[in-house]
């Protein structure tokens, strides 16, 4: 894959929810659908749930994941959602935006690569951002027993920690403790019954490179011990509190699966400015060979002499980056790219990352 | 000079040809239009989502959003092949003496001619089908290759297998080559009598359109910035050889391809909206129509070759007179 420029013009903006069998999403489906926004929407699902989704415009389709016959495992698109974005698009003036709904066992990468590998979709639509819905109550259990809830939580650019009335607050601390040790760069939400401000995870803008990381002004501040969680703007909880009922160590490094049977680490590496050239061919390489274990990736990078922001963000072995907005004045130069996947070798990645330096 | 007779369609064109040398338009939105004398609109479907002109060129057999499929005649008159299942028609074929298919998803619906009906089961999602020429066998398109199998007899699928996904499927006029497009940018062909892989790649974009010439000596292409024609007069198809390379408009991509019913003239629509005829003989090139707001959505002849129905993605339609 090479890193290509964003295409601006993409008009629908896709919204994608995962979730295992039973954490809300149809729930959240009919919360977006009946809120008050005045915009329509076309909603495509795998299978019809038992509780019905108040839509005109649903389109069922049957899961289909087709691999590409580029040597590349990983680089996989799911051809149902090829086939109905395009039949969607011929009627374009019906909808005003789209959300996918997944069954609970759907792997969320196929998915958000459609959208990227292919041309015809690409050119349409534009995905805007990830949901995952998590059942505060189960969750830890489910962990033991699927890789499912890991992998969405992983690939999520939100997640809403969903039932949260139905455990105690030591219970929901732990549980968001072991989301956002999947993903510390996940916004969560604690919600019962799926509300949620429907601005929390509509229009977000996930994948645009212009906005990617804009949801997260402290994204650059992290310290290098970037074990310790960050929040979004939107984190209620108070940290002290959350530290201190939380004995077990949160580093990355340890895949800690004795304790909470997760297997996706992060890996968050920060430095100064960096070499265009040097970093761009180590990307590249890093993508093209790990690029199977690699979730997501996201990354604001300062190039010598580049007076602007270059941000990156990745999924598998697809890449995308582009110069996003000057730097202003008093902000400091730094770079800071983050790695969320399976098996990452931190030290090799620290390393290719630290030669990367200007 | 070619003229154009301009057909309000309005929104995007899913087909655009002749019914008995009518022209007629079906649209996604679910209307069809026959432009003679006046315009009448008939309402198929809310929301069309395949269409196939029958063998006979009198009728088009069309899908919809609720999974309904109707046979429009040149007269306008409709008839309801079945009824709604409440999934997408994916794709529609026309065989000979009435014969139709559909797919929803991963199940196919065979209708003959005297109106029996036969359900088949796809391990995956059926994208395309194409009747054989003489129609005993049916091509169906999925991930992996193509599974031929015999309309009226149980016997089991013949499998062509190919890696990857395909995406619709064409037979040659002489039944001797089945050739599918992929999700990749390429063509894929089996030799039917050996099963001889044949790989036609090169393509910067997916391929949406195929046609073959009247004798089935050339298979035109679209996905890329010309048309692309292939030779399949010699026994071993375009295996070895170089294709064609007709009506070069810069880098705007080729969209559809219609191959005149008798001549080896090729029509070419592109997605700015232009129309271009080419000759294969002399390479001789002729404007038909020129840039537009929307992409060539269909393109095809007439029976006699002097009138082209086109449409857009934008709900452009019209007649190319070219005599």
């Amino acid at each position: 894959m090479n890193i290509r420029p964003d295409v601006s013009a993409r008009p629908i903006p896709v919204t994608v929810i995962t979730g295992y069998l039973g954490a809300g999403k149809t729930t959240l489906l009919n919360r977006i659908l009946t809120g008050d926004h005045g915009k329509r929407y076309a909603v495509i699902v795998n299978e019809f749930g038992e509780i019905g989704i108040d839509n005109d415009l649903i389109v069922e389709s049957d899961e289909e994941i087709y691999e590409m016959n580029n040597g590349c495992v990983c680089c996989t698109v799911r051809g149902d959602l090829i086939r109905v974005v395009q039949g969607l698009m011929k009627r374009k003036g019906r909808f005003d935006a789209i959300i996918v709904e997944t069954t609970g066992l759907a792997d969320p990468a196929p998915v958000a690569q459609t959208f990227f590998m292919d041309e015809d979709v690409r050119a349409r639509s534009r995905l805007d951002a990830v949901v995952a819905l998590v059942d505060a109550k189960h969750l830890l259990a489910r962990l033991k027993d699927s890789p499912e809830p890991e992998e969405q939580i992983a690939f999520a650019d939100v997640v809403l920690l969903n039932k949260t009335d139905l455990v105690d607050a030591d219970t929901l601390a732990e549980v968001e403790a072991v989301v956002r040790r999947i993903n510390p760069t996940a916004t969560v939400h604690r919600t019962e019954r799926a509300a949620v401000a429907l601005d929390h995870i509509l229009d977000r803008g996930a994948f645009d490179l212009a906005r990617i990381l804009e949801n997260d002004p402290h994204f650059l501040d992290a310290t290098d011990h970037d074990h310790d969680h960050e929040c979004g703007p939107d984190c209620d909880h108070d940290h002290d509190h959350h530290h201190h009922h939380h004995g077990h160590d949160h580093h990355h490094r340890g895949l800690d699966g004795r304790v909470h049977d997760t297997t996706v680490g992060t890996v968050a590496l920060s430095g100064g400015e960096l070499d265009a050239d040097i970093f761009m061919r180590w990307i590249q390489q890093v993508t093209q060979t790990d690029g199977p274990d690699i979730l997501r990736l996201k990354g604001i990078l300062a190039f010598r002499g580049d007076p602007d922001r270059f941000v990156i963000q990745g999924i598998h072995m697809i890449v995308e980056g582009d110069h996003q907005r000057p730097w202003r004045d008093g902000e400091e130069r730094r770079s800071r790219l983050v790695f969320i996947g399976r098996k990452l070798d931190r030290d090799k990645l620290e390393s290719g990352f630290s030669a990367c330096a200007a | 000079m070619p003229t154009i007779a301009h057909v309000e369609a309005g929104s995007h064109v899913e087909w655009a040809g002749f019914l008995d040398d009518k022209p007629a338009f079906a649209l996604s939105e679910g209307v069809a239009v026959i432009a003679e004398g006046g315009e009448k609109r008939i309402v198929l479907h809310d929301g069309l989502t395949a269409a196939a002109p029958g063998r006979d060129g009198a009728t088009l057999t069309t899908g919809g959003e609720d999974g309904a499929l109707k046979r429009l005649g040149a007269d306008g008159g409709v008839a309801l092949l079945r009824g709604a299942t409440g999934k997408w028609v994916d794709a529609v074929a026309c065989g000979p003496a009435g014969a139709a298919a559909a797919a929803s998803g991963r199940s196919a619906t065979v209708l003959a001619g005297d109106g029996g009906q036969r359900q088949i089961a796809c391990e995956r999602t059926i994208e395309g089908l194409a009747f054989a020429p003489k129609g005993q066998r049916l091509a169906l398109a999925r991930y992996n290759g193509v599974e031929l199998i015999w309309v009226a007899a149980q016997a089991p699928a013949q499998i062509l297998e190919w890696k990857g996904a395909h995406t619709g499927v064409t037979f040659s006029p002489d039944g001797r080559y089945v050739v599918t497009t992929m999700q990749e940018n390429a063509l894929h062909g089996w030799r039917l009598a050996d099963g001889r892989h044949m790989r036609m790649t090169g393509y910067p974009a997916k391929v949406h359109s195929l046609s073959w010439s009247a004798r089935g000596d050339w298979l035109a292409s679209s996905g890329a910035p010309v048309a692309i024609v292939w030779p399949f007069s010699g026994k071993d198809g375009p295996m070895g050889k170089a294709p064609l390379e007709l009506g070069s408009m810069g880098r705007i991509l080729v969209t559809r391809v219609a191959f005149h019913p008798r001549e080896e003239v090729v029509a070419i629509g592109y997605e700015n909206g232009m129309i271009l005829a080419a000759r294969l003989g002399d390479r001789q090139e002729a404007v038909l129509r020129r840039e537009a707001a929307g992409a060539i959505s269909s393109l095809n002849w007439d029976r006699a070759g002097r009138r082209l129905a086109f449409g857009s993605r934008e709900g452009e339609a019209g007649v190319i007179d070219i005599a």
